[in-house]
């Protein structure tokens, strides 16, 4: 068995040396290893069938899948977006939820939605489908790629209007897609860190005091809290 | 249900930062002290430990160690007429909750005022004539100089190991520190930290535009050291999670890595968590404080706790709604100006321009957080008001503090929030940015201030406090003058590209994006029973057995983060309680 300091970045720390392929093709991350659930065969713990596909949708169009870096469905972000709502942040756990509310107030004083963040969504997805299948014929999750970017071009600018209880779903998406991109893989996306790979962040280090002030590119890949390396 | 508990000598509220200090040093009395603090018992180990702390989304965005807002929050509203929402979900600013409170999550920032600071309204009449003052400006002298105060920063400053460079001892200016600061009796007690890559350019080119580049003093060690409980703290690692997380290296100055240990020992000190005091009570002539009650979690009961000395030592913004929920002080009047208790919130105004280069290699998550270089060149104590049309000033700064990914990276204007160019965005720019800031002041004004709301209720059925502020032009064009002065320096340094952003002409206060959690004023210390609430020993006028510590007391807010200012107060009241007024307890003015 590889040890553990040796299951260096794919990256390949060494870079470039003959010494460094070899010991990169040894280099199989622990994680990798295991056996994650397609996503087309995840069970979701929050959201139904319509509404997983619905988020799948969204999170493809917020971050695609093509050009350099993975998409928002290769790091897994609708999973990490389903267990958020499952779970405190859905339920609004520590958000101040006492009455009266006034969802209409001036956006700067903040949110004053009587929903919690899982209801959002709900409510939220429930609206934009039919919506689109009001206009366009069918759920966005069956539209084409270039016309879910109308409609969430439209649900950024307001022109698709929601009401206030609800003004705050497409933040609430894109700020969660992100999170979900760039979480530690602990909470299911960021699949195999590959986000912190395209950017060049490396994650849970958290040790670089040999080099403050050196304008250099880093050379370690990221580790996450687990402990695992890519 | 409900209890009452023995007779304590002291009581202290919440023990962060100001609780920690006056616990330690009335504890050296020999008195039998309790401190309340309503969160969870925090330490290094297990809570800040390494790698379950270095985790962006619970600590940085979840804000695993912030207060609850289903816990405790506040309303706002903009003026007078605007009807006051809840803030439902921290932004704008995060107070700390459980033990260390705000001392266990800040950058280090650990600055001393300005001289000039303590005694705006008489320097600016002083030195510009009265008539310069807007008719709504309430600006206040604090009742202390920087002479007074100045053994109490140096306690603060070697209690904390501060990392910095001295720019004038004695009257004596040295070369790399601060040429403008106030007269400090020593050096500070540890050398500057190194400096990353983004200053180390700022510091190169506002030298080439003749301004006096320092670094900033900093509560993150640069070396190892020992401070005067015998706490120890080792060299900071930048390990790029410092503001909003505990530090994994007992490298940050906070009150678990200097003094709590230390505390703890005293068997004369004892500590209550998950316990919320609800209220001071006060004696029936209303003169003196005969102890709190508090709600204790773990029993479900409130507890009445008497005690002869009543410190509040909660976050600045929860010692104003303690006072007002307890009667202390009249409370403010914005139509009349009459009353103290809430009168002149102010909060911090801040702008900065960002600077894109695509051959720099800036590694941002490779980061202390207070390490960096500021100038003082427009500094409260270096503009001309009349000249200006302003009251104000700042210092100018870059030093990155973290490289977290999910609290934003910054792109160059036009690209995208989301979407393919987004996508492409981060890959390209990721780490090839840094800023240049302004951190300024922000003045005390008629109609900010700090009242009970009449209609949101808290967990226990109390009243939530409501918050009335704004931004104001005059703080508006102090900001847009630092703007003046940033975009030239960082067309200096050729990036890429740049942008800016500093509030306008119109600006309102905004509660989502994060800000800064320098909430000053509304129990502020003054030299007048009838213009502040507490006088210059943080004593309340009215109950001469209640002291009010934190960053409440500032009469406006400085230029600077407040925590030197803070500790250097907790310092000074505690000597006062100790010298003065335990051998004869009175009002002390």
């Amino acid at each position: 068995m590889t040890p553990k300091f040796l299951q260096s970045s794919r990256r390949g720390f060494l870079g470039g040396t003959a010494a460094a392929a070899a010991l990169t093709t040894l280099a199989v991350p622990a994680r990798a290893q295991v056996e994650v659930v397609p996503l087309d065969r995840y069970q979701p713990d929050y959201l139904t069938a319509g509404e997983w596909a619905f988020v799948m949708a969204a999170c493809a169009r917020i971050i695609p899948s093509d050009g350099d870096g993975p998409g928002a469905i290769e790091a897994r972000v609708p999973v990490f977006i389903d267990r958020q709502l499952a779970g405190d942040f859905g339920a609004a756990a520590d958000l101040y939820m006492e009455g009266p509310f006034n969802p209409g107030s001036d956006a700067y004083l903040g949110t004053q939605t009587p929903l919690t963040p899982a209801r959002i969504y709900r409510d939220g997805i429930a609206a934009v489908d039919q919506w689109c299948t009001d206009n366009l014929g069918s759920p966005l999750a069956e539209l084409e790629p270039e016309d879910q970017d109308t409609v969430l071009r439209a649900l950024s600018s307001g022109d698709l209007n929601l009401g206030d209880e609800l003004r705050e779903f497409w933040a609430l998406l894109v700020q969660n897609t992100k999170e979900g991109y760039f979480a530690d893989p602990r909470y299911g996306g960021n699949h195999g860190m590959q986000s912190w790979i395209y950017i060049g962040f490396p994650g849970a280090r958290a040790n670089y005091l040999e080099w403050i002030g050196r304008n250099e590119a880093y050379p370690l890949g990221p580790v996450d809290i687990a402990g695992e390396r890519a | 249900m409900a209890r009452t508990d023995p007779k304590r000598d002291v009581v202290i509220v919440g023990l962060g930062w100001t609780g920690s200090i006056l616990g330690i040093e009335l504890a050296q009395e020999g008195l039998d002290i309790l401190a309340l603090e309503r969160g969870e018992d925090r330490s290094t180990v297990p809570d800040f430990r390494y790698p379950q702390v270095i985790d962006e989304l619970k600590y940085g965005i979840r804000f695993g160690f912030m207060q609850k807002p289903r816990n405790s929050t506040i309303t706002l509203r903009r003026t007078l007429d605007e009807e006051a929402q809840p803030m439902r979900r921290l932004g704008s600013f995060l107070p700390g909750d459980g033990v260390g409170g705000a001392g266990i999550h800040w950058n280090g920032q650990t600055w001393r005022p300005m001289e000039n600071e303590y005694r705006l309204r008489s320097y600016v009449e002083e030195t510009f004539g009265a008539e310069i003052i807007p008719e709504d400006m309430t600006i206040q002298d604090w009742g202390v100089t920087a002479e007074e105060l100045e053994p109490f920063y140096d306690r603060f400053e070697y209690m904390a190991g501060i990392s910095g460079q001295a720019g004038n001892i004695k009257g004596e200016i040295l070369e790399g520190g601060n040429p403008f600061e106030a007269p400090r009796s020593r050096d500070y007690p540890l050398p500057p930290l190194p400096q990353t890559t983004d200053a180390l350019m700022f510091e190169q080119a506002a030298k080439a535009m003749g301004y006096h580049p320092f670094p900033r003093p900093a509560a993150n060690a640069s070396a190892a050291y020992t401070n005067e409980y015998g706490m120890q703290l080792g060299p900071c690692n930048f390990c790029g999670f410092c503001e909003r997380y505990g530090c994994i290296n007992y490298s940050k100055a906070s009150p678990q890595t200097c003094i709590l240990d230390a505390l703890k020992r005293y068997p004369n000190f004892a500590y209550r968590v998950n316990s919320e005091v609800l209220r001071v009570d006060l004696a029936n002539d209303r003169k003196t404080a005969t102890g709190v009650t508090y709600w204790d979690e773990e029993a479900q009961e409130e507890v009445t706790q008497p005690a002869d000395l009543v410190i509040l030592a909660a976050y600045s913004l929860h010692n104003v709604h303690l006072m007002l929920l307890s009667g202390i002080g009249e409370p403010y009047n914005p139509q009349t100006g009459e009353g103290v208790t809430g009168k002149n919130y102010a909060y911090q105004m801040n702008g900065g321009t960002t600077l894109f280069f695509k051959d720099v290699e800036f590694n941002p998550f490779a980061a202390a957080g207070s390490s960096g270089i500021s100038i003082d060149d427009f500094a409260i104590n270096q503009i001309d008001f009349a000249a200006e049309g302003f009251i104000g000033g700042s210092y100018i700064t870059a030093g990155q503090s973290n490289g977290q990914p999910i609290r934003g990276i910054a792109l160059p204007s036009g690209v995208p929030s989301w979407g393919a160019e987004w996508k492409k965005g981060i890959g390209d720019w990721y780490g090839h940015s840094m800023s240049i800031g302004s951190h300024g002041s922000n003045l005390a004004y008629r109609d900010c201030f700090l009242d009970l709301d009449p209609t949101y209720k808290d967990r226990h059925g109390r009243p939530l406090m409501r918050m009335t502020f704004n931004w104001k032009p005059n703080d508006i064009r102090m900001t847009q003058f630092m703007r003046s002065k940033i975009e030239p320096i960082a067309q200096s340094m050729n990036p890429d590209s740049w942008k800016s952003s500093y509030k306008g002409d119109g600006a309102r206060y905004d509660i989502r994006p994060y800000q800064t959690t320098h909430n000053v004023g509304g129990a502020i210390m003054g030299t007048d029973p009838n213009a502040s609430a507490l006088n210059r020993y943080l004593q309340a006028w009215g109950q001469h057995n209640v002291f009010v510590m934190g960053a409440g007391a500032f009469p406006q807010n400085i230029q600077y983060n407040p925590t030197g200012a803070v500790g250097a107060l907790a310092y000074w009241a505690a000597e006062a309680i100790r010298k003065d007024y335990l051998p004869n307890p009175r009002p002390l003015v």
